[in-house]
């Protein structure tokens, strides 16, 4: 009886050691000051890890990240501010290293380029669905209408529907 | 006339994007281009690998041509570029191979050194990547061309062989020889 209750407990602590394996934690970075340590948290959220490219300095677990990592809190510690330590990433790695690229000329059509071609399409729809409308009103011309008086009125007149001309052809 | 322009237009903007695409297609996310190109090369000073009481600077850099080659032992990459490194150390007297060893230990370094040769005029000694972070390094092998005024004129990301060596890298130190 004890032995099987302790059994989903050793499979549970087998479980908890055998999980941290790779796992890492963020706690060794600690501040007197909390809102430099929130700057840290920010910052490492927004710069990228460069061997990893789709993870964050917060969540990648490569060297180099942790390597960066130290950095930007050795930075920290010294008093730098959130700019001047993005100003030194960039400066060395290239503005990659963010995860939101700045706006300037290089970057305008990454930027804006969607809204542009959203906004273009959007244009030509409006465009055609406005002419559609028009069209259906005003293509006849005063002699198109005039045999469509007379189409009518010879529906109206022996109470049969004329034979639809297309019938005819096929 | 009108008529063609407007179903040709469709065409023409449908081909542009395949063409971008297909251009996408063909770049690696992994080439991360440097900043740091036409810009002086990082001041710095580190131990030189394997003579710990001895240091050398970016002044080591300055008056001839230099590959600057990011390697470590645990590289796999860096040891496929070895050969070529070690045919460009016998045969290309005009330039030095100056060597960053990166992330490693230095018993495993000196082992790789002394198993296939030695290509560096010297290696800097880097394990905590105090160096590697000014020069922007992300992975190796790396290898900075920088010229006699110790400006970087030009990074080559993964391994040099022998094609990067006459295509891209070659061209350059001749044309950084031409100016001077």
């Amino acid at each position: 009886m004890s032995k099987k209750r302790w059994l989903p407990a050793a499979v549970l602590a087998g479980l908890v050691a055998a999980s941290p394996v790779g796992a890492f934690t963020l706690e060794e970075y600690t501040f007197d000051d909390p809102a430099r340590a929130a700057d840290f948290r920010k910052l490492i959220e927004e710069l990228r890890c460069l061997v990893c490219q789709n993870e964050s300095l917060a969540a990648s677990q490569a060297g180099l990240a942790k390597d960066l990592r130290d950095e930007v809190y050795r930075m920290l510690q010294e008093g730098k501010s959130r700019e001047e330590i993005v100003t030194f990433l960039v400066a060395r790695y290239g503005d990659f290293v963010l995860f939101a690229p700045p706006v300037k000329p290089s970057t305008y059509p990454l930027w804006f380029g969607p809204l542009l071609i959203g906004g273009v399409g959007a244009f030509f729809l409006a465009r055609v669905l406005l002419r559609k409308k028009e069209s259906t009103e005003a293509e006849l011309s005063a002699e198109e209408r005039e045999r469509l008086q007379a189409l009518l009125a010879a529906e109206s007149g022996d109470g049969k529907p004329t034979q639809p001309r297309h019938k005819e052809r096929a | 006339m009108s008529q063609s322009v407007k179903f040709l237009t469709p065409l023409a903007l449908f081909l542009a994007l395949v063409v971008l695409l297909f251009y996408g297609l063909g770049t690696d996310p992994r080439k991360v281009p440097s900043p740091l190109i036409g810009k002086p090369a990082p001041e710095f000073v580190l131990p030189v690998l394997g003579e710990p009481q001895r240091t050398v600077s970016n002044q080591a850099l300055l008056g001839q041509v230099s590959l600057v080659n990011v390697w470590a032992s645990w590289c796999v990459s860096c040891r496929a570029e070895h050969a070529e490194l070690m045919r460009l150390a016998r045969e290309e007297k005009d330039i030095q191979i100056f060597g960053l060893n990166w992330k490693d230990e230095a018993p495993d370094a000196l082992r790789m050194l002394r198993q296939t040769g030695n290509p560096y005029v010297v290696s800097a000694y880097d394990p905590d990547n105090q160096v590697g972070i000014h020069f922007g390094v992300y992975g190796a092998p790396e290898t900075f061309v920088v010229d006699q005024q110790g400006i970087i004129r030009h990074k080559h990301i993964g391994p040099i062989d022998r094609r990067a060596w006459e295509e891209t890298l070659r061209p350059l130190v001749q044309q950084i020889k031409a100016e001077s």
